[in-house]
C-alpha cells in the first residue's frame, strides 16, 4: 500500500513521460492491442487535448500555490506572472503575524476545522456502513422503502433543508455549537448510498461461513465486513472531509472562537489584492489536506466509484 | 434467560397470529438487529434531511420569524414571490441561465475527459484524474477567482488581455453585470469535475473489455459508434448518477456568487435562487418566505431529476 503511494506519488510525473515516449516507441502495436481503433496519432490528438484542458484546470491551482510564496514586490508587479522567482516565506510568516493581532489565533480556527472534520467524518463512515451493511445483506421489511427514500434526497441538494433545519436546531438548541454542523453531515444521503452499493460486492458465503463459526451480527460487522470494505470507507472520507473542511460556518456558527478555517480564509481575501499574499497560505493550508487524501486513496476511491451506478 | 424465553414466546405468538398488526411486530421483532444497525444513521437523516422538507412544506404556507408564533397565511408566500418580487424573478432566471450553462456542459465535459482519459496509460490516467479532480475537492479555493479576475490590473486577466491588446483599459469583470454571469459560468465549471466525474472514469475503467470485441465482430465500425451502441448503454447508471449530482450542484450555485461579487451583486446580476433564500431566511428572517423559496427550488430540482432520468433511457436505444 505504501509502495503504491509512494509510486504513483513521486514517480507519476516522471513515469508519464517515458510512457508516452514508451508507447510511441514501441510503436503501434501496444496502442493496437489495447483498442483496436486509436492510432497513433489519434493517441497524441487526445493527449493533447486533455493536456491543453488540465493546463486550464491548473492556472488557478498554480497560481494559488506560487502566491503563497511570492515576496511583496513579486506580488504587485505588472503584468503579474503566475510563476515566483524568489521563493520566500514572508507570506507564512505575514499571516502568523496577522493571526496573533487578530482576536482568535489561527491554530484556534484550525482546531476547529480538524474538529469537526473528524468527528464528522469518522462518525459518518461508522453509521453509513451500519445502516448500509443491513440495507444490503440483511433487507428488512421497510429496507426498500428507506433505500428508495434515501436516493430521492440525493436528487436534491442540502440547501434546500438549511432554513428548516436551522428552525430544528434551534429548537434543540444546538446552534452555535460543533454539533450543528457535524450533525447534519454524519447523515449525508451520498454516503450511505456509495457504501450499500459498494457492500454488494461482498460476497454472501463469508458472511453465513462466518455466523456458522459462531459470530454475532457485531463481529461479523467489525471483522469481516468493515475491512472488506476499505475501499469504500476511503471514498466516504473523501467526500466527508471535502464537506467539512471547506464549511465556512456560515449561520450555523456564530461565536468567533468556534468558526472553521474557510472563514477566515474568507475573512482574509475580503481585504483584496493586498491581502493576496497573507490569504494564498492560508487558500495552500485549505486545499492540501483534501488533495493529500485523494492522491493517497485514488485507486480505491475509483474502485468504489465503479459500483456507484444508480440501476433503474 | 427467562425474559429472553418470554420474549421469544411472544415473538411466536404474534408470528402465528392471524392478527396483521400482530404479525408485523413479528417481523419487525425478527429484523430487530438490522433495525438496530440502521439506527443511529436513519435517525439523524430523517431528522436533518427528510424531515425538512416536509417542514419546508408546511412552513411554506406560514409568516414565520422565529419570535412570533408562526402565522397560517395560505398562499401568500406564493403569491407575493411571483406578483411583487422582482428580485426572486430576476434570481430565477439567473439560476436558471446558470443552470443552463453549467449543468449540462458540465456534465457532458465530465464525461468527454473520463472518456478521453480512459484511453491513457495507468499512470498517466492517474495524473490527469487527480488534475481535473482537484478543483472540485480544494473546495473554497475558488475564491481566487476573485483575483485572477480582479477589476485593476493587477488582476491576472486584465493583465493578460492588455499585455495582448484586446482591451486598454481594465474591466471590472466582478462589478459589471454584463461580465458577471460569464465569471461565474467559468468558475463553476471549473469546480464542476466532482464524484460525477469520478464515477465515469471508474464506470469507464472497469467496463468488461469483451464487449467492444463482440461490438467489433457484430460491425461497429468507428469509435463514436461504439460509443453510442456500447460505451453508453453500459454506462447508463454511472451516466443517471452523474447526472442527479450534476443537476443538484448546478440549481444551488450560491458560494460562488457570494465569494466573488459580495452580497448583494450589482443590480441582482448575479443573485439566485439560493442566495435569495439565504437573503430571507437568515439576513431578515422571513422563515415562511424562505421556506416558499425552497420549496420551488425542491420542486424544479427533482422535477428536473426525473425529465432527465426519463432521457437518459432512452440512450442508445
Amino acid at each position: 500500500m505504501k509502495k503504491n503511494i509512494i509510486r504513483s506519488g513521486l514517480d507519476s510525473a516522471a513515469a508519464a513521460i517515458d510512457r508516452i515516449y514508451g508507447s510511441i516507441k514501441s510503436g503501434t502495436r501496444h496502442i493496437l492491442h489495447i483498442r483496436w481503433t486509436r492510432s497513433l496519432s489519434g493517441n497524441l490528438i487526445n493527449f493533447t487535448v486533455l493536456a491543453l484542458l488540465s493546463a486550464l484546470m491548473l492556472i488557478p491551482m498554480l497560481y494559488v500555490i506560487n502566491n503563497a510564496f511570492k515576496p511583496l514586490n513579486e506580488l504587485f508587479i505588472f503584468p503579474p506572472k503566475i510563476f515566483v522567482k524568489n521563493p520566500t516565506l514572508d507570506n507564512i510568516r505575514d499571516l502568523a503575524s496577522i493571526m496573533q493581532r487578530s482576536w482568535v489565533p489561527v491554530s484556534r480556527y484550525l482546531f476547529n476545522t480538524v474538529f469537526i472534520t473528524a468527528t464528522g467524518t469518522v462518525l459518518h463512515v461508522l453509521f453509513a456502513s451500519m445502516a448500509a451493511y443491513v440495507l444490503e445483506k440483511h433487507p428488512f421489511p421497510g429496507a426498500k422503502l428507506f433505500f428508495a427514500l434515501v436516493i430521492t434526497t440525493l436528487m436534491f441538494s442540502p440547501v434546500i433543508t438549511m432554513i428548516p433545519n436551522f428552525i430544528i436546531m434551534s429548537k434543540l438548541k444546538i446552534i452555535d455549537t460543533y454539533f450543528a454542523v457535524i450533525v447534519p453531515a454524519i447523515g449525508a444521503p451520498l454516503g450511505l448510498f456509495l457504501m450499500k452499493q459498494f457492500m454488494s460486492t461482498v460476497p454472501d458465503t463469508i458472511l453465513e461461513a462466518a455466523k456458522i463459526d459462531g459470530a454475532g451480527e457485531l463481529k461479523v460487522f467489525f471483522s469481516i465486513v468493515m475491512p472488506m470494505v476499505k475501499p469504500a470507507w476511503l471514498t466516504l472520507i473523501i467526500f466527508s472531509v471535502q464537506t467539512l473542511w471547506n464549511y465556512t460556518g456560515n449561520i450555523f456558527i456564530r461565536s468567533e472562537a468556534l468558526k472553521p478555517l474557510p472563514y477566515a480564509l474568507q475573512q482574509i481575501m475580503t481585504g483584496g489584492i493586498a491581502r493576496a499574499g497573507a490569504g494564498s497560505a492560508v487558500g495552500l493550508i485549505v486545499m492540501i489536506v483534501p488533495i493529500t487524501i485523494f492522491l493517497v486513496c485514488q485507486n480505491q476511491i475509483i474502485d468504489t466509484m465503479a459500483t456507484s451506478g444508480l440501476k433503474e | 434467560m427467562e425474559i429472553k424465553a418470554g420474549k421469544k414466546a411472544l415473538a411466536l405468538s404474534w408470528e402465528h397470529s392471524s392478527n396483521p398488526w400482530k404479525q408485523l411486530m413479528s417481523q419487525i421483532w425478527k429484523y430487530r438487529v438490522s433495525y438496530a444497525f440502521l439506527m443511529p444513521f436513519a435517525v439523524i437523516f430523517i431528522m436533518f434531511t427528510v424531515l425538512p422538507v416536509v417542514t419546508s412544506i408546511i412552513y411554506s404556507f406560514t409568516y414565520n420569524n422565529m419570535l412570533q408564533p408562526a402565522k397560517f397565511v395560505f398562499f401568500d408566500n406564493y403569491i407575493k414571490l411571483f406578483t411583487s418580487d422582482d428580485v426572486f424573478i430576476t434570481a430565477l432566471k439567473n439560476t436558471l441561465v446558470f443552470a443552463i450553462a453549467t449543468g449540462p456542459v458540465g456534465y457532458a465535459l465530465s464525461f468527454l475527459v473520463a472518456w478521453l482519459i480512459n484511453e491513457l496509460p495507468n499512470k498517466l490516467r492517474s495524473v490527469f484524474v487527480l488534475v481535473f479532480y482537484s478543483p472540485s475537492i480544494a473546495g473554497s479555493i475558488y475564491i481566487i477567482f476573485a483575483i485572477l479576475f480582479s477589476g485593476d490590473f493587477y488582476g491576472y486577466v486584465n493583465a493578460t488581455l492588455m499585455r495582448l491588446g484586446f482591451i486598454d483599459r481594465p474591466v471590472e469583470w466582478l462589478v459589471d453585470p454584463k461580465y458577471m454571469s460569464y465569471v461565474v459560468i467559468l468558475c463553476v465549471l471549473w469546480v464542476s469535475m466532482g464524484a460525477g466525474f469520478l464515477a465515469f472514469v471508474a464506470g469507464l475503467k472497469s467496463m468488461d473489455k469483451q464487449y467492444y470485441e463482440a461490438a467489433a465482430i457484430d460491425g461497429i465500425k468507428n469509435r463514436w459508434q461504439e460509443l453510442w451502441y456500447v460505451t453508453l448503454p453500459l454506462m447508463k447508471p454511472q451516466l443517471m448518477f452523474g447526472a442527479i449530482l450534476s443537476i443538484t450542484a448546478s440549481f444551488s450555485i450560491h458560494d460562488v456568487t457570494l465569494s466573488l461579487f459580495g452580497f448583494p451583486s450589482t443590480e441582482y446580476a448575479a443573485h439566485t435562487v439560493v442566495n435569495h433564500i439565504f437573503d430571507y431566511g437568515y439576513l431578515r428572517f422571513d422563515l415562511g418566505y424562505a421556506s416558499a423559496i425552497s420549496t420551488i427550488l425542491f420542486l424544479i430540482m427533482i422535477g428536473c431529476n426525473k425529465a432527465i432520468n426519463r432521457l437518459l433511457r432512452k440512450v442508445g436505444n
